[in-house]
């Protein structure tokens, strides 16, 4: 997947767990958990909901590599085909 | 035939605006059913029946002010005799001038969706923000995922003026009352412990590996079952003051303290949590969280708490004190879980630590009992494949 297509999804999916948040005013490099202030039940429900759309596991061990908004689109990109 | 009332929506609020009808008279109801839905402070109220039997009419408007223990509707419920009878008196309802409450005939049944007065969907902040500054939501176009609106498509408030000084409004006065009630009324004592989390979060890690995010756990989860375990024991901290006497409670109904994003908290029941196993109670924290964040919850979840915990999570600080929300007796607070050197057989490694704190009621409990609590969450956590 490349990087607009999975920039777009991971935006899509954060929109329905923070709403009032644009995720094109965050800082990408800031923490993912502060920028969108989710708490480890909604980000347990944005990798279970990207788990159901794109098919690609996530396992927790996978979780440090998602701490920031890019270094998540970079996962998803290199994971989903 | 009886009345319905509306019921009892926790200690803080006393009523409700009637926002939308889910059942047509003559409708056969069952226990559970949700036959209607109330706005309030807190966000939308699902009320619940709780026997099986027929809905015969509403007796409230859309749009009209339901006080707590007003009638609502007429229901004939199948354990009673057909005939028209009515013990009690019918209180009286006490709602705006405008809006009476009339009886509906059967040919002003509610229309389908979409129906006038309907509630308009719209996130928690954004609602709050909107009856603040006296915003009609009717008249915003919404722009959120699921056709609700968020807080980018109301008006932009006027700028320049400082915003004047204001008493608090929507969910915030509906926690100012709780707490102010609970601080005047509760003599609040507070215990502080420091619990090895170490196995519980290997317990948790070995059973995420290889699973479906879907069937993953949380530490939280164990948090929230070790307390209802203790509670259950415990019974000085499990239960309601009401009317100058303390009533334990058999089950346990154990509130959660949820955020709402911009908005303030709220702390719904799970019920019978001391009944669920571990994969039950995180499927039922997850429904939970996100019906609250989408501010749509039921009124027997306001209620019924026997006792409330309020964890902080992984972002946020080492200790929490909580604030008894009345008519409860007790709140356990967790912080936030962080290593330190701690010392096991006479060796100093690093562990997993979190805080934990009780406040009490010592009209019901004191130190020395609440000390054992603490000391039977901390026994249960720390062997959590018994959990």
């Amino acid at each position: 997947m490349n990087t607009l297509e999975a920039d777009r999804i991971l935006a899509e999916e954060l929109r329905r767990i923070a709403p009032d948040v644009d995720a094109t005013s965050v800082d990408r490099g800031g923490d993912l958990r502060e920028e969108f202030d989710i708490d480890s039940m909604d980000f347990l429900n944005l990798v279970t909901a990207l788990n159901k759309r794109l098919g690609i596991p996530i396992p927790d061990a996978d979780y440090p590599r998602l701490g920031t908004y890019a270094g998540f689109v970079a996962y998803l990109s290199e994971k989903a085909g | 035939m009886t009345q319905f009332l509306m019921p009892s929506l926790g200690a803080d609020m006393d009523a409700g605006k009637m926002v939308e009808w889910l059942v047509q008279p003559g409708a056969r109801i069952k226990r559970g059913d949700i036959i209607a839905v109330v706005e309030t402070q807190k966000g939308a109220i699902e009320i619940e029946v709780f026997d099986a039997g027929v809905f015969e009419r509403p007796l409230i408007q859309l749009g009209a002010k339901v006080p707590v223990g007003a009638p609502m509707a007429v229901i004939r419920y199948d354990n009673e005799p057909a005939e028209p009878v009515s013990a009690v008196p019918a209180p009286t309802v006490e709602v705006p001038a405008a809006a009476p409450p009339v009886e509906a005939p059967p040919a002003a049944a509610p229309p389908a969706r979409p129906r006038p007065g309907a509630r308009i969907e719209a996130s928690p902040v954004a609602r709050r923000l909107a009856a603040e500054a006296g915003i009609d939501l009717a008249a915003v176009r919404p722009s959120g995922p699921h056709g609700e609106i968020v807080l980018a498509d109301l008006p932009a408030a006027p700028s320049g003026a400082a915003a004047p000084a204001q008493p608090p409004t929507g969910m915030r006065a509906a926690i100012a009352a709780a707490m102010s009630r609970s601080k005047r009324e509760i003599p609040h004592y507070y215990l502080a412990h420091s619990i090895d989390v170490s196995a519980a979060e290997s317990f948790v890690s070995r059973h995420n590996e290889g699973r479906e995010p879907a069937e993953r756990l949380l530490l939280g989860v164990l948090l929230a079952r070790a307390v209802a375990l203790a509670a259950r024991k415990y019974q000085e901290f499990n239960g309601h003051y009401v009317e100058g006497a303390y009533r334990p409670s058999t089950p346990v109904h154990l509130g959660i303290a949820i955020n709402i994003r911009g908005t303030g908290l709220v702390a719904p029941a799970i019920h019978d949590t001391d009944q669920l196993g571990l994969t039950t109670l995180m499927a039922a924290m997850r429904d939970l969280v996100v019906r609250v964040r989408g501010g749509r919850f039921r009124a027997s979840e306001l209620s019924d708490s026997t006792i409330t915990i309020s964890s902080l999570g992984e972002r946020g600080v080492e200790t929490l004190f909580g604030v008894i929300y009345p008519p409860q007796v007790a709140i356990v607070g967790f912080g936030t879980p962080v290593t330190r050197p701690w010392v096991i057989d006479g060796m100093i490694g690093p562990r997993r630590i979190v805080s934990v704190t009780l406040a009490g009621d010592h009209r019901v409990s004191d130190g020395h009992r609440g000390a054992m609590f603490l000391g039977a969450i901390e026994d249960l956590l720390e062997k959590p494949e018994a959990l």
